[in-house]
């Protein structure tokens, strides 16, 4: 099953704030382009993609978006120490099997990182569980037996994470159906969107 | 849809340089002849034009027969013609034999005018960037001032980043399939086994056998055998051939038992055949040469500085003669530029030889990205 992007856009304008005009950018899992896409009509930035799925990497071509497909699992060894003003993760971290090697890849390679996942704390998630079955929502569309997902993780656990790595968190913002949320939103947030920098 | 069409009977042309060529080995070759085919039509702002260099034992017959009689067409007709991904209604496509080639170009076969008698071993060894030299010749002379794209595969691919790194003004795209920035030791290794077998074999007569009875297919065609079975993978043997018997039993003899060794002696009996033993010993050499780098991977980003062309770079999974992780250092060197690419690595069986194949992911790669040129 292909991890389909277009479903979920109005996470894009909010990522589009966090970047600078004319930023380079280096796109983690860029999926069908539509990212990068937006970018450069809202931002004029230029840069590449990266995507392992040979459909998705066929769209991003015929988008003229710069993309390669390489195994990022294996880390950035392409990409030179600060070569990028921006690298994104967007809702692929939680697909990822080296997730804190990645993360400290894209801070070596971007002066800046942002990361968007599924919140495994949103309440319906929880609820889920408790009724003791794997949580199914529109962030999370897979069946636990079809699921890409291996790391999925909370917005306290990413915080920890953070903390730990010493990644500092310039701006967090939480979703829920397109509208922020800011009481309770391990809680109430299903999607949570971080702009890191390298302490 | 449209559908796919055959080019149809093709012709050759021929041109004639008179401008000395001077080439790497610092010999000067004072006049030139290289042997080409066209197909499509150029605009009328000559903006369509699309270079396609061969590969070891390629020619400039990328397409179409020669006549209805003609067996099989040119070496690279599933990509070329009408509707197919490199389409000949858009672009205008050509062909070059290379330098030390023996279908037409200038090369030991040909006549030497000092001696009147075939060039033979005394044909100076020409260089990827000595073609890449020539082509450029050819290309003026046809008035196009900026190709569309320079495409090849393996030794093909070597040419592209030759052009690219050149005469950065002279094309927008280089794609570059199956390729690297040099040849690794292994590789080397390979091409000198295949030199040797050639150049040992007495009919060779130290590479001044045309004109004579026997020719030197011995040597050549082991080299041929060699050559094919690094061009495939193992897997893809192993599904084709396997442990296939020629026979039901073993026949504890010398001739063919396997199925395997029986393709390998056809295909060498038939290159052998047709191919030309001074032409195969320079190629690999010419191979063997290349390395704008100097053997230094860092160089290739200072080498590559100048480039304004765009990169469409394609690697194929089993190929272990020209590996993905070679094409990623071309990938890396473009990234430290700047430079606008697209990479593909593409899952396939058939190893090195999968560029020539006609593969739907990657005709799929090079039609979109050709789509989008013009």
């Amino acid at each position: 099953m292909k991890l389909n992007k277009n479903n979920h856009r109005y996470d894009f304008p909010i990522i589009a704030n966090w970047v600078n005009s004319n930023s380079k950018v280096l796109d983690l899992g860029c999926g069908d382009g539509e990212l990068l896409n937006y970018l450069k009509k809202e931002r004029n930035i230029t840069g590449y993609g990266i995507e392992k799925d040979p459909d998705n990497w066929l769209k991003s071509l015929k988008k003229g978006i710069n993309v390669l497909q390489v195994d990022i699992e294996a880390g950035l060894p392409e990409f030179e120490d600060n070569s990028f003003d921006v690298v994104i993760l967007s809702k692929t971290i939680q697909s990822m099997h080296n997730t804190e090697e990645i993360l400290n890849e894209m801070l070596r390679v971007g002066k800046q990182v942002i990361v968007t996942f599924p919140n495994f704390g949103y309440w319906r998630d929880r609820i889920q569980s408790i009724q003791g079955v794997m949580p199914k929502s529109k962030e999370l569309p897979y069946s636990w037996f079809n699921t890409p997902n291996v790391h999925l993780c909370t917005i306290k656990d990413f915080d920890d994470l953070c903390k730990s790595n010493q990644y500092e968190i310039v701006n967090r913002l939480v979703l829920t159906d397109n509208k922020s949320v800011s009481f309770f939103p391990n809680l109430f947030g299903a999607l949570a969107l971080y702009n890191l920098v390298n302490r | 849809m449209t559908s796919k069409k055959n080019i149809g009977i093709v012709k050759s042309k021929i041109f004639k340089s008179l401008n000395p060529l001077k080439l790497q080995s610092g010999e000067i070759l004072e006049e030139y002849n290289l042997i080409y085919e066209t197909y499509g039509t150029l605009n009328k702002k000559k903006d369509n034009a699309v270079l396609v260099c061969h590969a070891l034992s390629g020619n400039h017959h990328l397409a179409g027969r020669y006549s209805l009689k003609d067996k099989s067409p040119g070496w690279w007709d599933n990509l070329i013609g009408p509707n197919k991904p490199l389409d000949t209604n858009k672009f205008f496509v050509i062909g070059i034999n290379n330098l030390g080639g023996s279908d037409g170009s200038s090369g030991p076969k040909s006549i030497n005018k000092q001696t009147k008698k075939p060039w033979g071993a005394d044909f100076p060894i020409a260089t990827v960037e000595d073609w890449v030299d020539s082509h450029e010749a050819l290309i003026t002379s046809l008035n196009i001032s900026k190709l569309s794209a320079v495409i090849g595969g393996s030794l093909g691919g070597m040419q592209a980043i030759q052009w690219a790194i050149k005469f950065p003004e002279r094309l927008k795209h280089a794609v570059v399939i199956a390729a690297a920035p040099n040849l690794t030791a292994q590789n080397i290794a390979f091409n000198e086994v295949a030199r040797q077998s050639i150049i040992t074999d007495p009919d060779f007569n130290k590479g001044n056998y045309y004109g004579k009875k026997i020719q030197p297919r011995r040597g050549l065609r082991i080299a041929r055998m060699l050559g094919h079975i690094t061009y495939l993978s193992d897997d893809v043997m192993g599904s084709k051939f396997g442990r296939k018997l020629k026979h039901k039993n073993y026949q504890y003899t010398f001739n063919t038992e396997f199925e395997i060794e029986s393709y390998l002696n056809y295909q060498g009996d038939k290159f052998a055949k047709e191919f030309d033993a001074n032409t195969y010993i320079r190629m690999t050499k010419a191979l063997d040469y290349y390395d704008p780098a100097n053997g230094k991977r860092r160089n290739l980003s200072k080498v590559f500085k100048k480039i304004k062309s765009k990169f469409l770079v394609i690697s194929f999974t089993s190929d272990w003669r020209f590996s993905p992780n070679r094409s990623k250092e071309i990938v890396k060197a473009l990234l430290d530029n700047n430079i606008d690419i697209k990479y593909a690595e593409i899952t396939a069986a058939s190893g090195h030889d999968a560029f020539l194949m006609e593969e739907p992911r990657y005709h799929a790669i090079l039609q979109s990205y050709f789509n989008k040129m013009l």
